[in-house]
């Protein structure tokens, strides 16, 4: 049986599926008891799984996350939340000193499996610092894996499949694609493979790269390309951005040719740039145009009024992409 | 159980009633008593007096093992044997143990070989492995982080009932980091069975106490949080053993956490890196410590009730060499580290593109080119 969810409600159902097949899931995080969390993805969990295994945290990040790396030495999956992305940045230390090097420092002997959930991203209109999206300095600290899910059946199944990693995932939630829109996911638990990609569209003349809410975006403009110019995109949604899936990276650009990387983050040192120079190794002399990135521009995300245009829009992508083919 | 709960209901009056801003103590520099020491026997007494004894010595090898340049910077503890071995050996195997980089005393009571002390700070990974039957976690670098994986551990123990503690030994400079403040609020909190055990031996590198803070002592911060303090003195190891056992009885009787200050010295430097006589007075400091020494007047007391004869401090010296002399040649005797364990356990399982380093890295070591 499936039903029509919505991203959030599908998060709230893998969390549901984990807490009641392993004993070891504990929920923990600001507001996500009675609240249900800010965005409702742990609604209805404390009531149903009691305040031992869903913890209202006092309001620490660090301490959050450094719990969450002592649960974890001790035997338990911890699923921390963090409200937001950037209110990680005061458990950073915890992220980078411990989570990442507790398996490698200690040669095995105390993994840290955890999964660190966070609402990222702009195109929600939020205050300040409740935009950004900075998953390259995940991407560029080994021993953590990054996800990003851009709907709801690959966010239950990747949520699913990141509390059973053995290893910490950072689990990004695109807020803006929380309640955009349903699609079917099957009740029960499954799994989407982390590490894997996903062609969303299949194209023969430009391959497009986007993850979360960009993802949609990019779609958009794919279809209009079609439809107008009759130009067809191969749109890869990478899902897991470390590591990333080499494989349909290089498949698909070797048959189209081009390539252009699409991500809300900021351009300079952004993923776009990993990607680029992993198309550079792996599929160069297939190339028939340079690989463009459109990304969020190099400034901090700016207020909501701005934030629109900060991001990559439909027009910004939809140049670059005819840029890349009629090169 | 009743009458047990009952007793550490009074424990934690008393605690919290006294011992904030006055050191507890059991033991005098005379070796002579302040109080009754019942509670614990002649064979823990002399245990603890051996185990001091040897990590003085060992810390003193390392540091000259060092200076010859066979192992690389090193952290000595000279000075606080007595609150690392005292507070070490009143755990159970069950508990976990959260270490800073200086507290190899207490871990090597805990079953941690010297030799793997001594290849730790030979930059060897492998040293760092927690010996079989102990939850010894790797020395934590970064100040104070490791309090909060502390009382992680401890909230996984009560979460399945084990009646077990964890315990996270830091310094006074960690009492400055926001993660210390935040492990004591969350323990409050959720009541949970940690012991949070800070050696304040004066300095932080080069920054003494009086500059780390305006409180008068950190065992007065437990009264923000509502949690037990004490303050005992840290070279006093009955005061020390004592703290903690009684720290550890309430802990298990849901009682919550205890923050103890052991106001201790450290008599060396902050690493050999580091020169002293840069921010104090060496020589002064030095001599009047010694006067508080922990070995010293333990083994007055331990003449004084006959427990210990010369001739039992020449058969241990004589041990205490011997075990030294033993952990250097294992630690110096080890062959060099297959250079491609840089790429094990960074994940489960090696992802693409470090299997690729991995197998490039082999392909340059073994000169191929195209």
């Amino acid at each position: 049986m499936s039903r029509m969810l919505n991203l959030v409600q599908a998060i709230n159902e893998a969390l549901d599926l984990k807490l009641a097949d392993d004993p070891r899931v504990v929920l923990l995080g600001e507001d996500i008891g009675k609240n249900g969390g800010v965005f409702r993805a742990t609604d209805g969990l404390l009531e149903k799984y009691g305040e031992e295994r869903v913890i209202d945290t006092p309001l620490a990040e660090s301490a959050i996350i450094g719990t969450s790396v002592g649960m974890a030495v001790n035997g338990l999956i911890p699923v921390p939340e963090i409200q937001f992305l950037a209110f990680i940045f005061p458990a950073l230390d915890q992220l980078f000193s411990h989570v990442a090097r507790m398996r490698y420092r200690s040669q095995g002997q105390f993994p840290v499996p955890m999964t660190i959930r966070t609402p990222y991203g702009a195109g929600i209109h939020g205050p300040e610092l409740h935009a950004e999206s900075v998953e390259s300095f995940f991407a560029h600290t080994p021993g953590l894996k990054v996800v990003v899910p851009s709907g709801p059946y690959d966010a239950k199944g990747l949520l699913i499949s990141a509390i059973e990693d053995p290893d910490p995932v950072v689990f990004l939630e695109p807020t803006k694609l929380y309640r955009a829109f349903r699609e079917e996911v099957p009740e029960g638990l499954y799994r989407v493979p982390i590490g894997k990609a996903k062609r969303v569209r299949e194209g023969e003349d430009v391959s497009v790269f986007a993850w979360g809410s960009m993802l949609r975006t990019a779609l958009k403009v794919a279809d209009a390309l079609e439809r107008e110019r009759g130009f067809t995109c191969d749109v890869i949604d990478l899902r897991t951005l470390y590591p990333l899936d080499r494989d349909a990276i290089v498949e698909s650009v070797q048959k189209t040719g081009r390539a252009v990387v699409v991500h809300e983050a900021h351009k300079t040192a952004g993923l776009g740039a990993e990607i680029v120079s992993l198309i550079n190794e792996e599929a160069l002399l297939y190339l028939r145009a340079p690989i463009k990135r459109i990304a969020g521009f190099d400034v901090p995300v700016p207020f909501f009024a701005l934030e629109d245009e900060y991001m990559p829009t439909e027009a910004r992508i939809r140049a670059g992409i005819e840029e890349t083919i009629m090169f | 159980m009743l009458a047990e709960h009952d007793r550490a209901e009074r424990l934690m009056a008393i605690a919290k009633a006294e011992g904030l801003y006055e050191e507890i103590h059991l033991l005098k520099e005379d070796g002579t008593l302040a109080g009754s020491v019942d509670d614990i026997s002649p064979e823990v007494m002399v245990a603890m007096y051996r185990h001091m004894v040897f990590a003085r010595a060992f810390d003193r090898k390392a540091i000259a093992l060092q200076r010859q340049g066979r192992i690389g910077t090193y952290a000595p503890f000279e000075g606080q044997e007595a609150a690392q071995v005292a507070s070490a050996m009143a755990l159970a195997p069950e508990d976990f143990v959260f270490p800073s980089y200086r507290d190899h005393a207490a871990t090597m009571v805990l079953g941690q070989s010297p030799a793997n002390v001594l290849l730790y700070w030979s930059g060897r990974v492998e040293g760092i492995r927690s010996p079989e039957g102990r939850h010894i976690l790797p020395p934590s670098v970064p100040i104070a982080t490791h309090v909060l994986h502390a009382v992680g551990a401890a909230w996984a123990s009560r979460h399945r009932k084990e009646a077990a503690v964890s315990i996270a030994y830091f310094g006074d400079g960690a009492t400055s980091e926001g993660d210390f403040h935040e492990a004591l609020n969350f323990a409050g909190v959720f009541h949970l069975p940690v012991i949070f055990f800070c050696q304040n031996n004066g300095y932080a590198i080069s920054v003494p106490f009086s500059r780390q803070s305006a409180s008068r002592t950190i065992a007065q911060r437990a009264i923000a949080y509502d949690i037990v303090g004490v303050r005992v003195d840290g070279n006093d190891a009955f005061a020390v053993y004592r703290a903690v056992k009684e720290a550890r009885a309430r802990a298990l009787h849901g009682l919550g956490p205890t923050l103890i200050e052991a106001v201790t010295f450290r008599m060396g430097a902050h690493t050999t890196a580091d020169d002293p006589t840069r921010y104090r007075d060496q020589k002064a400091v030095v001599e009047a410590w010694q006067k508080r020494d922990p070995i010293a007047r333990l083994r007055l007391y331990l003449e004084s009730q006959r427990l210990w004869s010369d001739a039992d401090e020449a058969k241990l010296q004589e041990e205490v060499r011997a075990r030294v002399e033993a952990a250097v040649d294992e630690a110096l005797s080890i062959a060099p580290p297959d250079m491609e364990m840089m790429f094990d356990h960074v994940y489960a399982e090696a992802p693409w593109h470090l299997a690729a380093e991995r197998e490039e890295y082999r392909r340059s070591r073994e000169g191929v080119s195209v």
